[in-house]
């Protein structure tokens, strides 16, 4: 049941802690990606994604951009 | 029909949401987002009570106040229009239609956009509006960032430590901001100032790849990776079309939060209230609850 959720932000960036924030409280675990200091993963998602910005949001598979709540809840079933 | 439908989760809707849920009012609270422009803002220094707190981290300290009182939020919801009809106000959103007898507009402000060609194509592929979110994503790069004052140097200033070149694209003859932040600008050797330039479009393929400017002039285009676009704020005040609102699209309030419209109040970074600060907003928004209480009193 459990999703594969990834998440691709920056440290400084406010809407990915945002982010990250409410995938906590939702008690969902994810694997936070550095794209600051990580290249090769920055490359990855500028790929995956056609755009630089940041939050990615990646669950198995279905790549959302942006702090989008809704496509988040959607995209999780919650 | 509710006693007050607050429009916005910011500093000054959160706090209108505080003191209404005190006065034990029957009211909603309508919001693209929570915690609004603090939400995104890096370090603050100045919110009394907080030496230093991050911007998140304030945003998350407002919605937990909020939430303590078991309020109705509904978020992320967008609010089409605001008129009041006799004595009911009516709020239509993307989501749905709510009726009350009093409103508080705290819907704050958003970045100001550079309406040029290739600038909607370009969002998110190389142009920008948050240098604190994807400036990183930039490293090694040559970079734009558009504008001159305050947001715009701090943008530049985070992004020295960054980008390869960075110039700086002002419309007006000189740099506006703080004169330390300027002269820390002009200290370094890879930000090329570029005054009196106007954006004229933003070029690339999959990607930005150059900005076109006229500037000397002449017209001509700058090859960069990266466009930062820093040029100000403007009211998220466009659907309350009856509301009197000055040049700059800022709803005008009296000293009591009072709009043109009985019953409509407004608070925070969307009125015409000089100086734009958290905890002026703040401060705004529980007035806003205060007088919104009061009018409900009186016309009962």
């Amino acid at each position: 049941m459990n999703k594969k959720v990834k998440v691709y932000s920056t440290p400084t960036c406010p809407f990915c802690i945002r982010a990250k924030q409410f995938l906590k409280e939702s008690a969902v675990s994810f694997e936070d990606i550095d794209v600051s200091t990580n290249h090769e993963a920055a490359q990855e998602m500028m790929k995956r994604s056609g755009q630089m910005g940041v939050p990615v949001i990646d669950i198995e598979g279905e790549l959302i951009v942006g702090f989008d709540k809704d496509k988040i809840r959607k995209a999780l079933g919650l | 029909m509710y006693d007050l439908i607050i429009i916005g989760a910011g500093p000054a809707g959160i706090t209108a949401t505080v003191y209404a849920a005190r006065k034990k009012m029957d009211f909603l609270v309508v919001s693209g987002d929570i915690g609004g422009q603090a939400a995104w803002s890096g370090d603050i220094e100045n919110y009394t009570g907080y030496q230093f707190i991050t911007g998140p981290e304030l945003a998350l300290k407002f919605e937990d106040h909020m939430r303590k009182y078991g309020v109705t939020v509904k978020e992320p919801e967008q609010v089409l229009d605001i008129r009041k009809i006799e004595d009911k106000i009516i709020v239509k959103t993307d989501k749905g239609r709510y009726e009350s007898r009093t409103a508080i507009i705290a819907s704050g402000k958003r970045s100001r956009e550079l309406s040029v060609p290739g600038e909607k194509e370009f969002k998110n592929k190389g142009l920008t509006y948050c240098a604190t979110c994807d400036g990183p994503l930039f490293a090694g790069k040559d970079v734009a960032v558009i504008g001159g004052g305050n947001s715009a140097l701090d943008a530049v200033l985070q992004l020295i430590k960054i980008a390869r070149r960075i110039y700086l694209v002002n419309i007006v003859s000189h740099l506006t901001g703080d004169p330390v932040m300027i002269d820390k600008v002009h200290e370094s050797d890879i930000v090329t100032v570029m005054n009196n330039a106007k954006v004229l479009g933003i070029t690339g393929a999959e990607m930005v790849n150059g900005i076109k400017i006229r500037y000397d002039g002449q017209e001509r285009i700058i090859p960069v990776e990266g466009i930062f676009v820093e040029i100000g704020l403007i009211p998220n005040s466009h659907f309350a079309p009856d509301l009197d609102k000055n040049a700059l699209g800022e709803i005008k309030v009296d000293c009591c939060n009072r709009t043109n419209i009985p019953g409509i109040f407004a608070a925070g970074d969307v009125t015409d209230l000089p100086e734009k600060q958290i905890i002026i907003a703040a401060g705004e928004g529980s007035k806003a609850s205060l007088s919104a209480f009061k009018y409900l009193n009186q016309h009962r």
